[in-house]
C-alpha cells in the first residue's frame, strides 16, 4: 500500500485534470469562429466609500447587457460582461482596466465616477488603444480618443443652473456662494462658474468660495457664514458638496432658519440615489440640475425605470424594488446601448470603427432622445432643472429648449480651446 | 372599467355646458383660448389678462397652469376628434388631476378651469397638455407672489410666517407694505413681529421721504437688522440725502456691526460648546474601556454605528406600528441603542477579549477584527448605501435666542445629553459602590480580587458600559450626519485624538481636550475654512504630546508605569 506515494498520487491527479481540461476545451474552440461571446468589462466600485454611488451603474450596465442579449445580442452574439472591483481605489482602477483590456480582451468598457478614477485609466486605455464609456457629469477640459462621456459638461449643467438662478423665473439671485468638497470636480466647476458670473457682470465681492474636506459632518460655521452672506437677499448657494456630507449641510442648514425660498440651494452632486439614504424633510425646496430625472414623464421612460425596479427585485439586490434611477444610471444604460447600435453599424467590435460609428449615433433613451457628437466624443443631452420634493423624487421646473451641445472645454475658461476628433487630433488651439 | 370611463365620458358630453359662465368675461374667454394656442406673445398676454382678474380662483388656475396640470382638449360636441393646440376646433381648457391606469391606458380626472368643478375621468391621450415654458411661468409669477405671500403668512407654522415677512423684506416692494401692516397687526408670535417689523422698515427705507427714511433707519438700527446694512450705508454715502439721515443710518450701521459681533462671537462659542460635546460623547466610553481596562478598542466606532442602526430600526417600527407617535421614536431609541450596544460590548468582552487581557497589541488586533466583522455584518443586513434617519420635529429647526441668533435644537439636546451623560458616569465612578470596586480593580486587580471583588463581573460591566456609550452616541449622531455602515470609521480617529490628548484613564482630561479641541476647531475655521482648520487641529494636538506625551492629565508618581 505504501508504494503509491502521496507524490505520486498529486502527479496523476494532476494528469488527469489536465487531460480532462484539454477534452473541455476542444469543443468550445471549435466553434469560437462566429458565436464566441463578446466581452465586455464593467469597472465599477463595489467596495468602499464609492460603493454607494458606483454599485446602481453595474447594475444597470447588467441589465441592459440582459436586455440585448435577450433580443439575440449584438451581431448574432451574446455579450459577456466581465464586472471586476476595483474597490474605490484609485492604483487598482488603472490596474483593473489593464487586467480587463490586455488579459480579458473585452471590446469595451463601461466604468468610473469619480474624476481621480477616470484619470487613473485614461493612460491605460490610450496606450492600450481601449474605449470607455463614462457615464458621469464631470468638470470637462478632456478630449480623450480613447473615451466617450455620456454624462453632462459644465456648460450641459453647470452654466444651464447658474443661469436659471440668476433669471427672473429662478428668482434673480445676485450673489453666489460656491460650496464644494475639496476635490477635482468642485475645483475646476467653481473655477468654471466664477468665470461665468464674473462675465455676466457678478461682481467679485458677490461671490463666495468654500471648501470642506471630505466625510465632512460639521456645517455649523459654513452655515453661519452663508446666513450671514444672505441676509440682506438674493443670494443663492451653489454646491458641488459630495454625496455623504450633504445629510449634516441640508440639516444644519435648515436648523439654523434659513429656508428655500430665501437662499436657495442648487446641487450638482445630489441625484434620486442619494436621496434614497437621506431625511429628504431639509431638503425640500432645493434645487438641482441634471440631464434626467426618474420622474421625467416619456412612455420610455416609464418603461425603464418599471425595467429597473423589475431587475433589481428579480435578482435580489438590496433595495430591491425600491431601488430608483438617476441621471448617471441613466447615462450609462443608454451608453451600453449607443456602443450597441455603432457596434452594429460598424458591424465589427474593433476599436477604431466602432468610434468612428459612434460618432452621430441617436437614441432614444429614457430621458428622451440623445446624440452623441459628430466629432467630440460628448453627448447632446437635454438640461432639466428639479425641484428636490419630499419623497426624494424632482419636479422639473425648467427644461432646455431642445438638447444642449457638450462643450468639453468651457467658453468661460479656455475659450480658445476645443475638442475634435475628426478635423482635428482632440484638443486643439482655435483660431482667432 | 373602460366601458365605466366612456360612459362617464358620454354623460359628460351630453350635459349642457352651463354654470359658471357668468364669471368669465369676453376678455378672459379669449385669453384661454389664446392660452391653447402656440403664439408665446399671445400666451404671455393671455396670462396677463387672467391675472389681472384678481379673483382668488383663476389665480389657482394659473398656479395649476404653472405646475403643468392644464391641458385642453376638444370643445364639448366636436369630442372623438383629436386635433393639437392652434386648430380651427374650438379647444376647452381643463385641469388635470389625479391619474389611474386602466390596461394601457391613462386615465385622468379634469376639472373645469375656473371653478374647479369636476367633469369626470378621461383617458389622458384625448388631452393636449397646455405646457408652461420659462417665459409663461415668469409671466405667472407675479400675479402668484401676492397670493402665496398671504398664505404663508396664514400658515399656522410660524417659520414659514417668518420666512415670508424675510422675503418681503429683501424685496423692498413698495406694493407690500400694506400686507406687512395687515400681518403686522394680527401676529403674536414675538420672531414673527420682529420679521415683519424689520421688513416694513427695509421697505420704508427703500421708498419713503427723508423722514420716513430717517425713522426707518432708526427703527432697523434697534431691531438690529443685518438685512439693512447694505442699504444703510448706500444711504450713509448718498449725497442727495439729508444730513439726518446720513446720521441716523451711520448710527444704525454702527448699532447693526456691534450687534453682529456680539452675536458672531456667541455663536463661535455655541458651535464649540457642540462640537465639544459631540467629540465627548464619542470619546466618553472609548475613555473609560480604554482608561479603565487598558483596552484599546478599536471596535467603538462599529459600537456607535450599531447605536445608529438601532435608531434606524425603531424609527422603522414605529414608523410602521405607531405612526400618530412618530416624534417619541426617539426617545425610546435613546435606551435602544445603549442596551443594544452594551450587549454587544459584553458579548465580545466574555466571547474573546477576556483571554487577551494585558497583551495590548493583541487586542488592538483583536478589537480591529471585530470592528470590520460589525462593519461587514451591517453592509450585509442592512445594504452598502445609507440608511435614512428622521429627525423627530422636536429636534428640526431651532430656538431663536436673540436677533440674528438660532440654536439648532439638535445641538442643545446633544449638549444636554453629553452632560448627562458625564455626570451619570462620575457618580457612578466616583459615588456608588460599583464604581468602587471598579477603581478597585483598575489599581490592584490581584488585591481586589483577594478582598471578594469580582473581578470579571466587574470587567464585564466596565465594558458594556464603554460600550453602551458608544451607541449612545450613535443614537445622538444620527441627529447630525448619515447612518452608513461605515459611519464608526469617520468617527473613531477624532475620538481616539480626544482620549489621547486628554491623558490615559482621566475623565477630566477628557472632558477638557474635548471642549479644547472642539473650541480650537470652531475658533479658527472661520478664519481659516474647513480644510485648513483640521490640519491645524492636528498639528497642534502632535505638538502638544511632543511636549506632554502622557497627555492633559498625566498619571503621575509610582503609579505611572504604563
Amino acid at each position: 500500500m505504501g508504494a503509491y506515494s502521496r507524490r505520486d498520487f498529486l502527479r496523476g491527479s494532476l494528469a488527469a485534470g489536465a487531460g480532462m481540461a484539454a477534452l473541455g476545451g476542444w469543443p468550445s474552440i471549435i466553434t469560437a469562429q462566429s458565436k464566441e461571446p463578446i466581452k465586455i468589462g464593467v469597472l465599477h466600485s463595489l467596495s468602499g466609500t464609492m460603493a454607494i454611488s458606483e454599485v446602481s451603474l453595474r447594475d444597470v450596465v447588467l441589465m441592459a447587457v440582459e436586455e440585448i442579449n435577450a433580443k439575440g445580442g449584438v451581431l448574432g452574439r451574446k455579450l459577456q460582461p466581465v464586472v471586476v472591483d476595483p474597490a474605490s481605489n484609485w492604483d487598482l482602477f488603472a490596474e483593473k482596466a489593464k487586467q480587463l483590456l490586455l488579459q480579458d480582451k473585452v471590446a469595451v468598457t463601461f466604468g468610473c465616477w469619480t474624476s481621480v478614477s477616470r484619470k487613473s485609466v485614461l493612460p491605460v486605455f490610450e496606450n492600450n488603444n481601449g474605449l470607455l464609456f463614462y457615464p458621469v457629469q464631470y468638470e470637462g477640459e478632456e478630449c480623450s480618443k480613447n473615451v466617450f462621456y455620456t454624462g453632462a459638461t459644465p456648460n450641459q449643467q453647470l452654466i444651464p443652473a447658474a443661469e436659471y438662478m440668476m433669471s427672473g423665473e429662478g428668482g434673480g439671485y445676485k450673489k453666489f456662494y460656491l460650496l464644494g468638497t475639496d476635490y477635482v470636480f468642485p475645483r475646476t466647476a467653481n473655477k468654471i462658474l466664477r468665470a461665468f458670473l464674473l462675465a455676466k457682470g457678478v461682481p467679485k465681492d458677490s461671490i463666495e468660495e468654500e471648501y470642506t474636506p471630505f466625510n465632512h459632518q460639521d456645517y455649523q460655521t459654513i452655515v453661519a457664514k452663508i446666513k450671514r452672506f444672505a441676509s440682506g437677499g438674493s443670494a443663492a448657494v451653489l454646491s458641488t458638496i459630495n454625496g455623504d456630507s450633504n445629510v449634516p449641510f441640508y440639516k444644519e442648514f435648515a436648523n439654523q432658519g434659513l429656508r428655500s425660498e430665501n437662499a436657495p440651494v442648487m446641487a450638482f452632486s445630489v441625484a434620486e440615489d442619494e436621496l434614497r439614504g437621506m431625511d429628504t424633510g431639509a431638503l425640500v425646496g432645493h434645487l438641482a440640475a441634471w440631464n434626467y430625472y426618474q420622474s421625467v414623464d416619456t412612455p420610455q421612460n416609464k418603461k425603464f425605470v418599471s425595467a429597473f425596479k423589475e431587475y433589481c427585485a428579480r435578482t435580489k439586490l438590496p433595495g430591491g424594488a425600491k431601488r430608483v434611477t438617476d441621471d448617471p444610471i441613466e447615462a450609462a444604460y443608454f451608453g451600453v446601448h449607443v456602443w450597441k447600435q455603432a457596434v452594429e453599424k460598424a458591424k465589427s467590435v474593433e476599436v477604431d470603427a466602432v468610434r468612428k460609428a459612434v460618432y452621430g449615433q441617436e437614441f432614444l433613451a429614457p430621458g428622451g432622445k440623445i446624440k452623441m457628437d459628430e466629432a467630440n466624443h460628448h453627448t447632446y443631452k437635454p438640461v432639466l432643472i428639479g425641484e428636490i420634493l419630499k419623497d426624494g423624487q424632482f419636479k422639473v421646473v425648467s427644461r432646455s429648449k431642445g438638447l444642449v451641445k457638450a462643450e468639453p472645454w468651457s467658453v468661460y475658461t479656455s475659450p480658445d480651446k476645443g475638442c475634435d476628433w475628426v478635423k482635428e487630433k482632440g484638443t486643439y488651439q482655435k483660431k482667432a | 372599467m373602460r366601458p365605466l370611463a366612456l360612459a362617464l365620458l358620454l354623460a359628460w358630453l351630453t350635459a349642457p355646458a352651463v354654470g359658471h359662465a357668468a364669471a368669465r368675461s369676453a376678455d378672459v374667454e379669449a385669453a384661454l383660448a389664446d392660452l391653447a394656442g402656440s403664439d408665446a406673445e399671445r400666451r404671455a398676454a393671455a396670462v396677463a389678462v387672467i391675472g389681472k382678474t384678481g379673483d382668488a380662483k383663476w389665480l389657482a388656475f394659473l398656479s395649476a397652469l404653472r405646475d403643468g396640470l392644464v391641458y385642453a382638449r376638444n370643445a364639448p360636441g366636436t369630442a372623438h376628434r383629436r386635433s393639437g393646440p392652434g386648430s380651427p376646433v374650438p379647444m376647452q381648457i381643463v385641469v388635470g388631476g389625479g391619474r389611474s391606469t386602466q390596461g394601457d391606458r391613462e386615465l385622468i380626472e379634469i376639472k373645469a378651469a375656473y371653478d374647479g368643478a369636476p367633469l369626470g375621468t378621461v383617458p389622458l391621450a384625448d388631452l393636449t397638455e397646455v405646457a408652461a415654458d420659462r417665459r409663461l411661468r415668469i409671466a405667472i409669477k407675479p400675479f402668484l407672489a401676492a397670493d402665496e405671500t398671504r398664505g404663508q403668512f396664514a400658515d399656522p407654522d410660524p417659520d414659514v410666517r417668518r420666512g415670508a415677512a424675510v422675503k418681503l423684506g429683501n424685496q423692498a416692494d413698495a406694493a407690500t407694505a400694506p400686507i406687512v401692516e395687515a400681518a403686522l397687526a394680527g401676529e403674536a408670535d414675538p420672531w414673527v413681529r420682529h420679521a415683519l417689523a424689520e421688513a416694513l422698515a427695509l421697505v420704508r427705507l427703500a421708498h419713503g421721504d427723508a423722514a420716513t427714511r430717517t425713522a426707518a433707519a432708526h427703527a432697523l438700527g434697534a431691531l438690529h437688522s443685518l438685512s439693512a446694512v447694505p442699504g444703510l450705508k448706500r444711504l450713509e454715502a448718498d449725497a442727495a440725502a439729508s444730513a439726518a439721515e446720513r446720521e441716523a443710518a451711520a448710527v444704525a450701521v454702527k448699532k447693526i456691526e456691534r450687534w453682529t459681533l456680539l452675536t458672531t462671537t456667541l455663536e463661535t462659542a455655541f458651535q464649540g460648546a457642540s462640537l465639544g460635546s459631540i467629540l465627548l460623547l464619542m470619546a466618553l466610553g472609548l475613555a473609560i474601556v480604554f482608561g479603565l481596562m487598558g483596552v484599546i478598542n478599536m471596535a467603538h466606532g462599529e459600537l456607535m454605528a450599531l447605536g445608529a442602526y438601532t435608531t434606524f430600526v425603531v424609527q422603522n417600527w414605529f414608523r410602521a406600528a405607531w405612526p400618530q407617535a412618530f416624534d417619541a421614536y426617539f426617545l425610546v431609541a435613546l435606551p435602544m441603542s445603549f442596551l443594544v450596544a452594551a450587549v454587544a460590548g459584553v458579548v465580545l468582552e466574555r466571547g474573546v477579549i477576556r483571554f487577551l487581557y494585558g497583551r495590548p497589541l493583541e487586542t488592538l488586533l483583536l478589537t480591529w477584527g471585530a470592528s470590520l466583522v460589525i462593519q461587514q455584518g451591517l453592509r450585509l443586513w442592512f445594504g452598502a448605501a445609507n440608511v435614512d434617519v428622521s429627525s423627530p420635529r422636536w429636534l428640526s429647526g431651532g430656538v431663536p435666542v436673540m436677533v440674528g441668533l438660532t440654536l439648532p435644537y439638535n445641538r442643545v439636546f446633544i449638549i444636554g445629553l453629553t452632560a448627562v451623560s458625564v455626570a451619570a458616569m462620575y457618580w457612578l465612578l466616583f459615588r456608588s459602590a460599583a464604581g468602587l470596586r471598579i477603581r478597585a480593580v483598575t489599581q490592584n486587580r490581584a488585591m481586589s480580587a483577594c478582598l471578594g471583588v469580582r473581578a470579571s463581573l466587574v470587567d464585564a460591566t466596565t465594558f458594556g458600559l464603554g460600550a453602551g456609550l458608544a451607541g449612545l452616541a450613535g443614537c445622538a449622531l444620527t441627529q447630525i450626519g448619515n447612518v452608513g455602515p461605515s459611519l464608526g470609521q469617520n468617527y473613531i480617529v477624532d475620538s481616539f485624538m480626544v482620549v489621547v490628548t486628554g491623558g490615559v484613564g482621566k475623565l477630566a482630561g477628557t472632558i477638557l481636550a474635548a471642549a479644547g479641541i472642539g473650541g480650537l476647531n470652531k475658533g479658527i475655521e472661520p478664519a481659516l475654512g474647513a480644510v485648513f482648520a483640521k490640519v491645524a487641529i492636528l498639528i497642534a494636538v502632535i505638538l502638544f504630546l511632543q511636549r506632554r506625551p502622557a497627555g492633559l492629565f498625566a498619571t503621575r508618581g509610582r503609579n505611572a508605569e504604563a
